[in-house]
This record gives C-alpha cells, structure tokens and sequence, in this order.
C-alpha cells in the first residue's frame, strides 16, 4: 500500500523515483568523466623540467654601446640590446599617438637603466625571430628590428612600427643582479 | 543498399557459405566495391580520384608504419635519425622517399576529387553528407601532413610548427595560454615533436574510418555521374564490379607510373632544401613557405595586412584562413540550382574555371615572398574566393538557365554515341 501511495504521489508532481535515479546516475557519471578528463588535458600543459628552465642569467658586461646580443630563455630567443644615446632620443621622439601598440621607451627599460633593452626576439605576428640583433642584419626603416618573415618593422625600442604584427617584442620579466648580470624569468 | 537490381552474393563454396553465416564480412565487401554495386554506366576517368586516394592513403600507412620502426621522435635525435634512415637503414631511402612524394600524390588525388565534385554538383542533395564527411577528411588530412612535416626536425618543420601553432596565439585573451598548451612549452621543442608524432600515427587510421563513413554515406544514394542525372533503372547501371574495378585499375596504373617517376627522378622537387638543415631555434630562414598544398591557404592568410574594423589583422588572417575550409561546409545550401552537372550549366561553368584560375593565382601568392605585387594579387584573390562561394555562387543558381537535359542516363549516353558515329560515318 506504502508503495501504491508512493507512485502516485511520485506522478502527481511529474517525477518518478526512477526518474530521480536515472538523472543521478548519469550526473556521477558525467563527474567521474570530466574527473578523468582533467588530468588528460593536464598533461599536454609544459612539464616540470620545461618549467625549470624558467630563468637564466646573463652577464652583459661585454656589450658595447650600440651592440645587441642574442641570448635564450624557455627556449625562445631574447635580445639584449645596448642603446645608444641617439637611438633612446629617436624611440623618445615619437608621439605615443603614432604606435600601434603606444608605451613610452621607459616603460619598457628598467629606471635607470634604459640603455638596456631585454626584449624577446619573437615577432608577434607568427613567432619568427627578427633580424637586427647580429652586426650587418637588416634593422628595418625604423632602425630596430626586421621580421624577414612578413615584414614587421620594429623601432628602437622595438616597438611595432609597420608591417602585420599586433604588439611591440615582448620584454620578458628581468632583474639587475648587480651591474653586469641581469635574471630573466 | 542502393538499388533493387543489386545483384545477391551467393556464396557456393560450403567454406563461404559457412563464413557468411557466421560474420558476413565477404558479402559486405561485395555489396560495397563487388558486383553487388550498380553504378552509372557513364562515368568517365574523373570518377578514378576517389580510388586513387584510398590507395595513396594505404601508401601512406605502410610507409610511415615501416619509417617510425626507424625514426626516433626526440627533438636531440631526430634530425639524425631521418638522415640514418637516408643512408644507413637498407632501402631506408626508397621509402622515406616514396612516403614524403606520397603525401603529395595523396593532396593531388584529393584536390582533383574536390574539383570533380565541383564541376559536377556531387555535393548537392542527396548526397550532402557524402560532402561534409569529405571535407571533414579534408581537414584530417591537412592536419596529418602538417604534423609529418614537423617530424624530421629541420628548419622548415620547425619554423612551420612556431609559425602554425602561432594561429592560436590570435585568439584574443586565451590565445597564448592554449598556445602554450598545444606545444608543451613556450616555444617548439621536444614535447611538441612527441605529440605531433603520436597524433601523426593515429590521425591517418581515423581518416580511415571517416572514409568507411564517406563510403557508407555514398552508397545510400549511389554514384552520382558526369550528367547529374540520378539514376532510373537497371539499364542505367553496370556492376561495380568487373566494370569499375577495371577502369580504376587502370588510374591506379597511370597515378603509380607519376608516382614512381617523381619518387625516383626528383625525390625533392615539391620540397624545401632548408629542411635538410636541423632546427636551429635562434634563426629563422630567410623564406618560410609551407608545402605546396597549403599554398593557397597561406596566401589568404597573409592577405590581411591591415586592421579592420575592432580586429587586427593578424586575426583576421587566421579567420579567413579557417573560414576558406569552413565554408566548404556550406556548398550544398549555397548552391540552390537543382541542376549537378556543369555539362547543363552555362554560367557556372565559366565561375567554375575563374575559381579554379582564382585557387592557381592563389597557390602561387602562396609561395611567394609577402612583397608587392603578390600582396595585392592575394587580397584580390582571396576576395574573390569568398565572393565566389558567397555571391556568385546564390546568385548564379538563381538567374541561370540550364541546357536542355536528357531524361536519363542511358538516353544520354545513346544520344553521345549517336553522335560519335555519324561523326564518323561523314
């Protein structure tokens, strides 16, 4: 009788007990699908010994003004740049207006160390590396960087200038250890 | 499946009547390419492709099954052990060769089997899921043979990974996160070249299996046939096989003879001399340029040079390239005409040989460097790309009026030979 009741009860608000279960069971299992999905999708995410590569000193003691050198970090190329005096008051000249992507050469440089440019050497638009950093490279009309891959013209503060990029290089996050040794990561 | 007038498989052996019984897999081959299948008696050599494919496909599985018994997927050693299969592994060379050449001969196939469907309106009702599965392969494939040309771990296969899983980082806000994701690192490396490696492996037997379904889906409806016209009974009709078995045999002869000539005579013709140089993630080469396949995709992806609207153009570069595939899944809702074959429409038919001369001007802004004047010849023609699928296209089932047509298949076929023999006779 207890039961008869039940079932009645049960259709007169629309739901059945077998109904309650059939939704719970689908739910746990649903759960316990997505639990497992978790770690597969996880894994594709860069491994602990990737990670640890995640910073690297450099000494800079050996670049001359108006020298850049090509250096790597995570496995992507960084570029550290000596600017000279002209080139800070060429990047300083422009009117924040005229970038695409507008920061002043300040906010790109450490505060007192704005001769120092540490920017990744990726462009970008598609990840090449640019040309510029070597003695002889093509800096583009903006005396910065050339990307030969589809023609980004970066300034010297390698901010985009021209060209299909979206953004100026990268400046990774660096600090001074001392004078000539900088960390980046 | 198909028609009424399908011939039965009776097996006679008691061995095969046995086997039938029990898993009927013998009947299920000849219903499908036996002589269970009747096909439209009419159709000519362009109707070989879809063979071709399958066989460049299977080339391609034991090729690449027998390569990855020798090569290591490790970004230290890969580059090496390619160059061991090159001299040291016994005929190591022949089929390395003959798996890098097959790619190409499998995208030429394909290509030509899209373009027949094309010309001839096999996309249109009711075949339309024959159509989507067969882009779906499409997108399968480009994938596959990306991620193949990641292996060897030269320059090319390199700069094409970072420049490829670079699209990702356009999405705006996630992009570099699932970037980073996609390639296990922040730049390609030795977790990256390990997934592509195993997905390589298994992407070609899923393509696999969307082909059972493209067949599957194909033999719903039956063929179609160079006069669009559907079939109407028995006399319509040959057998799949002798007939058809025959007449691809003989494709399958004249695709090994330029196969085997390009595999032997000029192994790296459609290749990039860079990639026998190893991956060097400090330098770019001067001129990045995927395979010859994907040429007429990257030069819609670099005709956008320009911001639009509130997206940049590297963006819009990436949507337009995706969205060239994408709309292929639209063909058969944009094209209201009731009319298949281009032999009955006199207007399609000329965009048809733009849009082909359209996708050439465009394989060739592909391969070359993003300077003027390839710039403005790839915005022109990835414009009219799109216009074509997107105005012309609509428009043109619209207005047109389509020749006279035969009431069958056989009529036309009569009337062809009628033809050709009073031509003869005079």
């Amino acid at each position: 009788m207890a039961s008869e009741t039940d079932t009645t009860a049960g259709i007169e608000d629309g739901v059945r007990r077998r109904d309650f279960i059939n939704i719970a069971a689908v739910s746990f299992a649903g759960v316990g699908a997505a639990a497992v999905v978790l770690p597969l999708v996880n894994q594709m995410n860069p491994s602990a010994d990737v990670l640890a590569l995640s910073s690297t000193e450099i000494d800079i003691s050996a670049i001359q003004s108006g020298q850049a050198i090509k250096t790597s970090w995570r496995k992507q190329p960084v570029f550290v740049r000596n600017l000279t005096p002209v080139e800070i008051a060429e990047a300083k000249k422009v009117p924040l207006g005229d970038l695409r992507d507008p920061q002043t050469i300040d906010e790109r440089t450490k505060p007192g160390k704005e001769n120092w440019l540490i920017t990744l050497g990726v462009c970008t638009h598609l990840g090449c590396v640019p040309l510029g950093a070597a003695e002889g490279e093509n800096r583009g009309d903006f005396g910065g960087y050339f990307c030969p891959c589809h023609g980004s013209h970066y300034d010297t503060a390698a901010r985009i200038r021209k060209g299909p990029a979206p953004k100026n290089l990268v400046v990774p996050p660096y600090e001074f250890n001392s004078d000539t040794v900088v960390t980046i990561g | 499946m198909s028609f009424p007038w399908a011939k039965n498989y009776e097996p006679q052996q008691p061995l095969m009547k046995w086997l039938d019984e029990k898993l009927p897999l013998p009947r299920l081959v000849y219903n499908a390419i036996g002589a269970g299948y009747p096909v439209p008696r009419n159709l000519n050599y362009f109707w070989n492709f879809g063979v071709l494919a399958g066989v460049a496909l299977v080339i391609q599985i034991v090729t690449g099954i027998v390569l990855a018994m020798h090569y290591a997927a490790n970004a230290g050693v890969a580059f090496n052990s390619v160059e061991h299969i090159m001299r040291d592994v016994n005929a190591g060379w022949f089929i390395r060769y003959a798996h890098m050449n097959g790619a190409s001969m499998f995208f030429i196939v394909v290509y030509l089997h899209i373009f027949r469907g094309l010309y001839y309106g096999s996309y249109k009702a009711p075949r339309e899921m024959v159509w989507l599965l067969g882009v779906v392969i499409f997108l399968l494939m480009m994938a596959t043979a990306f991620m193949g040309y990641v292996l060897p771990w030269g320059q090319m296969s390199f700069w094409g990974a970072q420049v490829i899983t670079g699209f990702f980082s356009a999405i705006p806000v996630v992009g570099d996160p699932i970037r980073v994701w996609l390639l296990g690192g922040f730049a390609p490396d030795n977790a990256a070249l390990n997934r592509f490696f195993s997905l390589h492996y298994l992407l070609p037997f899923v393509i696999a299996g969307v082909i059972i379904l493209h067949i599957w889906a194909l033999h719903i409806p039956g063929s179609s046939n160079p006069t669009g016209i559907e079939v109407k009974d028995e006399q319509d009709t040959v057998p799949f096989h002798p007939y058809y078995t025959a007449k691809d045999g003989f494709g399958v002869g004249v695709f090994l003879l330029i196969f085997v000539a390009l595999t032997f005579f000029s192994p790296n013709l459609l290749g990039h001399p860079d990639n026998y140089i190893q991956a060097n993630p400090l330098s770019t080469p001067a001129h990045i340029v995927p395979e010859w396949y994907f040429w007429p995709f990257y030069a819609i992806l670099r005709a956008f040079t320009f911001n639009f609207l509130w997206i940049d153009a590297k963006l819009w570069g990436v949507i337009a390239m995706f969205a060239a595939i994408a709309l292929l899944f639209f063909l058969p809702w944009l094209d209201s005409s009731p009319v298949k074959s281009s032999n009955y429409r006199p207007l399609y038919r000329i965009f048809f040989w733009i849009l082909m001369a359209d996708i050439v001007l465009l394989a060739v802004c592909g391969m070359k460097p993003a300077e003027q004047p390839w710039v403005i010849f790839s915005q022109i023609g990835a414009a009219y790309y799109f216009a074509h699928f997107l105005i012309i296209l609509p428009i043109v089932s619209r207005i047109e009026r389509p020749l006279p047509m035969p009431n069958s298949i056989t009529e036309a076929v009569l009337a062809k030979h009628a033809d050709t023999s009073s031509a003869a006779t005079a």
